[in-house]
């Protein structure tokens, strides 16, 4: 039987105790609503004198990822945590943190945008910042989340772009669950010290950040960023190998659950993969060769990989907790064009090739909208459209009556 | 009906400022110390004092994947029992599972405000009992006792141990030796 060992912890609890483990230098935040419990328990750490990183309280969400920049820039590992309608708000420097290539490290507790006002779990707001430069790094439950901190950490400082640790508001962030933590000395090691390549203080090699770059310029500038941020992706394989010596944890670009030989398969990111786990296990007894796909690294978004991994599906279901108004929704979006994208034909053997053969058909779900609960029955649905054929070019909407 | 038998499933209906919260995460955490697996998760509705709440816990031998609401709980707890009209509280509670309901009222009185209901129903004056004894309304901790003792979930021990280990520093060793009380009254009580 499989053991643990005897920590139970909130996911906000167990990032803070991932970052308190971290122990950065500087953690700038706004310590009000739309917060999450990750602020308050790290400052208590700090007023215990188990971190010496100085906290900023700030007046809002754009100030507090200002401060991140600079506090970065001058050279200090730096972390924030943020949700909703503050991550909205620091939309404006996302982009200024990515395109100055600072490491920052960012919890999110995912979650709606008003209005209608709503502080409940979707993907609205990670899905609003998808687009920003930022790696984003999804968590299916506690374990994930005190596991994410730390990748999505180290991550951020190897590829040089900064990283969201994102899990699902209120379904992880407040639910107590197991996980295993690491030691100290291992969490120490495994981050290292942060040595950054570049930085403002570094006054003997004077350098400048985020300067004017005009038109002979710009668009190279953005051209090795993007560059950067597919990189990442190899980064991400190597660092989270050292995690799993470390851990015993595997962590893939995605996850295949029961995927290997499934011609239905549902894809989806973050807290629903255990519930869909629990059906595709069910789903298996009867027979039913049913399998799910987790998103985990949905920034940088590895499109071959997960098209590769769908060989043998026929019917795929993609299941997402946000909508993209007036057209699909973003996670649909992504694996339909990894499953369009031309194989390298110098390779007609290779998994590519073959999921370019197989073409099969994927039907966009939307579910869970400000919270709204997603259930086994709902998820058994899914699968029933999949198995009859039930799949077309419309949005389906889970929990919505007569949909 | 069960899915699964290898785990138990325990919602708590209270309101706002009960405590009920706290009252799950003691016994998921308790449960845990025991190498259980556990889950203990509020269903975040608006959290107003007075408001109507959920609360679940799950402790299972085996890892818990789902992220599921509990929808069909091997034990109910009642915090208040003018909550006893709706009819959510007792769906999918079968007759051979447990209604635990803080009442100084019998359970044959409890049983009409439940007519779905077919199962057993322990009452217990866990208001009651924490005003004689700690001085104070403290029901959700002292209808713990009830609980352990209908389910046998997790060990008294333990979770009194959890109750110290929490309490202890915020309210002092004898205010929690008089809670520690309660809930050992509660668990004896008939």
């Amino acid at each position: 039987m499989e053991k643990n060992n005897k920590i139970a912890l909130t996911g906000g609890q167990a990032m803070t105790y991932a970052l308190k483990q971290i122990n950065p230098d500087v953690m700038p935040i706004y310590p009000i609503t739309p917060q999450t419990p990750i602020i308050e328990t790290f400052a208590k750490f700090q007023a215990e004198h188990a971190v010496d990183t100085e906290i900023i309280t700030v007046e809002s969400e754009h100030s507090a990822i200002s401060a991140a920049v600079g506090a970065s820039a001058a050279g200090a590992r730096t972390v924030t945590a943020t949700s909703s309608q503050g991550l909205a708000l620091m939309n404006e420097i996302l982009y200024i943190a990515s395109g100055m290539r600072l490491p920052i490290l960012m919890a999110v507790s995912a979650r709606a945008l008003s209005a209608p006002l709503n502080i409940h779990n979707d993907h609205s707001d990670v899905m609003g910042a998808r687009d920003t430069g930022w790696i984003q790094l999804f968590s299916e439950n506690v374990q994930e989340a005190y596991d994410n901190t730390l990748i999505g950490l180290k991550l951020a400082e190897v590829s040089g772009i900064p990283a969201m640790a994102i899990i699902d508001g209120f379904i992880t962030s407040h639910s107590i669950e197991n996980l295993k933590t690491l030691p100290d000395k291992a969490v120490k090691k495994f981050v290292g010290e942060y040595q950054p390549e570049k930085f403002l203080l570094d006054t003997d090699n004077p350098v400048t950040f985020g300067t004017m770059a005009l038109p002979p310029h710009y668009f190279d500038f953005k051209l090795d960023q993007d560059r950067a941020m597919r990189k990442a992706a190899k980064d991400y394989e190597k660092i989270t190998q050292e995690f799993f010596d470390l851990s015993g944890r595997p962590y893939g670009l995605y996850e295949a659950y029961q995927v290997e030989n499934a011609e239905n398969v549902i894809i989806l990111a973050g807290s629903a993969a255990g519930t869909a786990k629990d059906v595709v296990d069910k789903m298996r007894k009867e027979g039913k060769k049913f399998g799910l796909l987790k998103i985990k690294l949905f920034r940088p978004f590895p499109s071959p990989e997960i098209a590769a991994a769908l060989k043998a599906a026929k019917n795929i279901a993609v299941l997402d907790k946000a909508m993209s108004f007036g057209t699909y929704p973003p996670i649909y979006q992504e694996i339909v064009s990894a499953l369009h994208q031309e194989p390298d034909l110098a390779k007609k053997d290779n998994e590519t090739y073959l999921i370019k053969k197989a073409k099969p058909k994927v039907q966009s779900y939307v579910y869970g909208l400000g919270g709204r609960d997603i259930f086994v029955k709902d998820i058994e649905k899914v699968f029933e459209d999949l198995i009859r054929g039930n799949i077309s070019s419309e949005i389906k909407y889970v929990g919505i009556k007569n949909s | 009906m069960k899915r699964q038998r290898n785990i138990i499933e325990i919602v708590f209906f209270a309101r706002g400022g009960q405590g009920a919260k706290a009252a799950a995460e003691i016994i998921a955490q308790a449960a845990a110390k025991e190498g259980k697996f556990i889950q203990a998760f509020p269903s975040f509705g608006p959290e107003r004092s007075g408001a109507p709440t959920k609360n679940f816990v799950r402790i299972s031998d085996q890892p818990i994947r789902s992220h599921e609401p509990v929808v069909d709980p091997d034990a109910v707890l009642v915090l208040d029992e003018t909550l006893l009209g709706e009819p959510e509280i007792t769906k999918n509670l079968d007759q051979d599972e447990s209604l635990i309901i803080n009442s100084v009222k019998f359970s044959e009185e409890l049983a009409k405000k439940v007519p779905y209901f077919n199962g057993k129903i322990y009452p217990i004056d866990a208001t009651g009992m924490s005003l004689t004894i700690i001085g104070q309304p403290r029901p959700n901790t002292v209808i713990l006792g009830k609980l352990l003792k209908v389910t046998e979930v997790v060990r008294l021990e333990s979770v009194l141990a959890e109750f110290r280990k929490i309490f202890e520093k915020k309210i002092g060793k004898e205010e929690t030796d008089k809670n520690i009380l309660a809930i050992e009254k509660a668990y004896d009580a008939l």
